[in-house]
């Protein structure tokens, strides 16, 4: 059978084999945590807590009056030692609430939750999901209440689950398929019951054969009427717009979202924390995260909660070997690199991926030399060599014309670029220059 | 060769000369645009760089706008007062003296004073720095050392020195304020030339954090607020700030007791 997939994009070496087979662990519960304020994409959180405050586990301890932002809770029962800046994960320092452990015990706040929440209003539901802060857990932190409550002249009627997992080395999605199958398709039924859809997808590439055979088989054991899609191993497979035409055959329209066609993408992880808050009333404070790469000395798929150091996790697994050179947050492809293993892990943080130098290399940049390579690996059907020229020579309102803004970051193009230009970075700065432009047009 | 030849040329090329010219007379009679003298006038002389340091497209579309009166006759910061005395006796009006604006880089924390958090194998723009976490500087506030300011400045008026810090060649700046939009963070600022004394730092962390990121960071200690009284100078989320209204254009410093040196005269530094 001809797998599904996409046209273009890039194939990677994998390098999954360093956690695919290793079985989640519980990571013990640390002595301090880091949460920061604003983890979403949308208005950053009010604190609710004050310093000196005691904290439970669970306990909502700041949330925005926005309708795009999701609260934060505490993950572990403790004292807040400090409302204050500290190194955050995408480089610079925000604000976040410092909580140190006082006791052993781990006391719980649970959301309160129905009975039956098929009875209960969609509308509470949806509320209920938004107390418990759960955002798009693949990467972006999208708010998943406002994924969930489309506007009414937007139809949808197609659901897919994204267990793609594209990003090398990352294998928390696949192992969370594999250890909690049951709760990630409850999730997936709950989803669907509150946007009111019929068809199910479950997309999952092809490296994961363990994966698509447990779902299957627990979605027919279960009953639903999900459809499991296995899709052909290519990067960038699982993002959004092109799981979506993978899967469907759908096109997004430019500076459209998957609503737009009809369609809610959402991670396994967020299905997960979805059908942990209704079922169990648990927000979202804990998530697995895949400690991984050569340099470090055991790798292994953790189930830490939100906040924890880097540093914690890098222990527990062994720490870091002497020539690690790099450690990223996230995947290779579109993680960051950390200056500070003090930073806490995120909702979105799927990895940590600790490289020797045997892995990461220095390399110069030289001038295009106009292969095309970019051109042929871009997904969304840019000319990404074009569009870093424009931004280069500040002619930004013609890179809008080339549709840079459609450009979802995937780094295909700096990957495949023979000349080793950071194309990526200089769209990152043209799509913030067209951004600007943008607002200034409509101010004035 | 036959004369007849020559005079048959001659007599066709001049008709049709002649046609074309009566043809362009009436087009020019016909087709006149009425156009203010006063725009070729000024346009003639100001310096005619189209750096767009007015804030217009070029010389020609600040003349126009200057006839128009939507833009100050002191509007070209290129020209100065010299212009601005020229396009006013072309109007037949006054001009306020305009003072000089020249661009000061309000940070002193290059290699030997920074604090370092990694290396940066990334683009070498500041801007595309700024955006990816801020490159190998620790401080938040402070010159990341790509020059994308140098590459702005159109008179070669900034270089980078060898502590990759942007110095102005005060003779050469004119104020366009090209660099001071290219930084991303904000470093540079336009200031008359009268102001001798400045803040060179930008780092409003708080004093235990900043210590940490650069030997010359203010610290928000305060001294110099209290030295030079509250209305010379004010603290401004843990950054101090000179009030230049009532500060004037004094160039000796409030006080020699700033901790890291972070308040500067430019008459005692002799640069910028």
């Amino acid at each position: 059978m001809k797998l599904r997939t996409f046209k273009k994009g890039i194939h990677l070496n994998e390098y999954k084999e360093f956690s695919q087979d290793k079985k989640i662990e519980k990571l013990p519960l640390p002595q301090r945590v880091y949460i920061p304020l604003q983890q979403h994409i949308g208005a950053p959180c009010e604190p609710l807590v004050k310093k000196g405050e005691t904290v439970k586990t669970g306990q909502m301890i700041g949330r925005s009056s926005a309708y795009v932002s999701a609260p934060i809770h505490a993950s572990i029962t403790g004292e807040v030692k400090a409302i204050d800046k500290f190194p955050h994960p995408l480089g610079m320092r925000v604000e976040m609430i410092h909580i140190e452990r006082t006791s052993e015990d781990d006391e719980w706040e649970y959301l309160p939750i129905p009975k039956n929440w098929e009875k209960m209003p969609r509308v509470e539901v949806i509320k209920l999901i938004n107390d418990a802060g759960i955002v798009g857990m693949g990467g972006a932190g999208f708010p998943t209440h406002v994924k969930l409550n489309p506007p009414p002249d937007k139809k949808i009627d197609s659901f897919i689950l994204n267990g793609v997992e594209c990003e090398p080395y990352l294998t928390s999605d696949h192992r969370l398929m594999v250890e909690y199958t049951d709760q990630i398709l409850k999730g997936m039924h709950i989803i669907m019951s509150l946007l009111n859809v019929k068809n199910g997808y479950i997309g999952i590439e092809n490296n994961k054969p363990d994966a698509i055979e447990i779902m299957s088989q627990r979605v027919n054991d279960l009953g639903y009427p999900y459809q499991v899609v296995p899709l052909e191993v290519k990067y960038p497979q699982g993002a959004e717009k092109l799981l979506i035409k993978s899967v469907l055959n759908r096109n997004v329209p430019v500076g459209g979202l998957p609503m737009d066609v009809g369609v809610v993408v959402n991670n396994v992880a967020t299905a997960k924390a979805v059908a942990d808050a209704v079922l169990k009333g648990i927000p979202l404070i804990e998530r697995v995260t895949t400690v991984t790469g050569d340099g470090i000395i055991n790798p292994k798929n953790v189930l830490t909660r939100i906040g924890t150091p880097f540093s914690d996790l890098i222990d527990f697994c062994g720490g870091l070997k002497d020539e690690t050179t790099m450690v990223f947050m996230g995947g290779p492809m579109m993680g960051q690199a950390q200056y500070d293993l003090s930073i806490p892990i995120i909702k979105a943080a799927g990895g940590i991926v600790c490289n020797t130098s045997k892995m990461v290399k220095m390399v110069e940049h030289y001038p295009c030399i106009r292969c095309g390579a970019c051109v042929d690996a871009c997904p969304m059907y840019l000319l990404p060599t074009r569009l870093a020229k424009l931004t280069e020579h500040k002619k930004y309102e013609e890179a809008d014309k080339l549709g840079i803004q459609t450009c979802i970051e995937c780094g295909s193009c700096a990957f495949s670029c023979p000349a080793h230009i950071p194309l990526v970075q200089w769209i990152r700065v043209g799509k913030m220059r067209v951004s600007e432009l943008k607002l200034k047009q409509k101010v004035s | 060769m036959d004369l007849s030849a020559i005079l048959i040329s001659m007599g066709g090329m001049g008709g049709i000369g002649l046609i074309f010219a009566t043809g362009l007379a009436i087009a020019n009679k016909k087709l006149h645009v009425e156009e203010d003298p006063r725009i070729a006038q000024i346009n003639d002389v100001l310096p005619g760089a189209n750096c767009g340091g007015c804030g217009f497209a070029g010389c020609m579309n600040f003349a126009e706008n200057v006839v128009k009166g939507n833009a100050p006759l002191n509007g070209c910061p290129v020209g100065g007062v010299g212009t601005a005395n020229e396009i006013a006796k072309i109007l037949g009006v006054e001009v306020e003296a305009g003072e000089p604006l020249k661009a000061r880089v309000l940070c002193q924390g290059g290699l030997n004073e920074m604090a370092i958090k990694g290396e940066y194998l990334g683009l070498k723009s500041c801007v595309a720095a700024h955006i990816s976490g801020g490159a190998m500087k620790l401080c938040e506030w402070g010159c990341l050392g790509f020059g994308d300011c140098v590459s702005a400045c159109m008179f070669d008026a900034i270089y980078m020195n060898e502590n990759r810090l942007p110095v102005v060649i005060e003779d050469k700046c004119v104020g366009c304020g090209k660099c001071a939009e290219a930084c991303p963070r904000n470093i540079i600022e336009m200031h008359p030339i009268s102001h001798r004394v400045f803040v060179k730092c930008r780092n409003q962390d708080a004093g235990k954090y900043s210590r940490l990121v650069c030997t010359r960071a203010c610290i928000g200690c305060g001294i110099c607020v209290r030295e030079a009284g509250e209305n010379m100078m004010y603290l401004e989320n843990g950054l101090a700030h000179f009030n230049y209204e009532k500060w004037g254009n004094k160039a000796d410093l409030p006080t020699q007791k700033c901790p890291n040196h972070v308040l500067v005269s430019l008459d005692e530094e002799g640069t910028t």
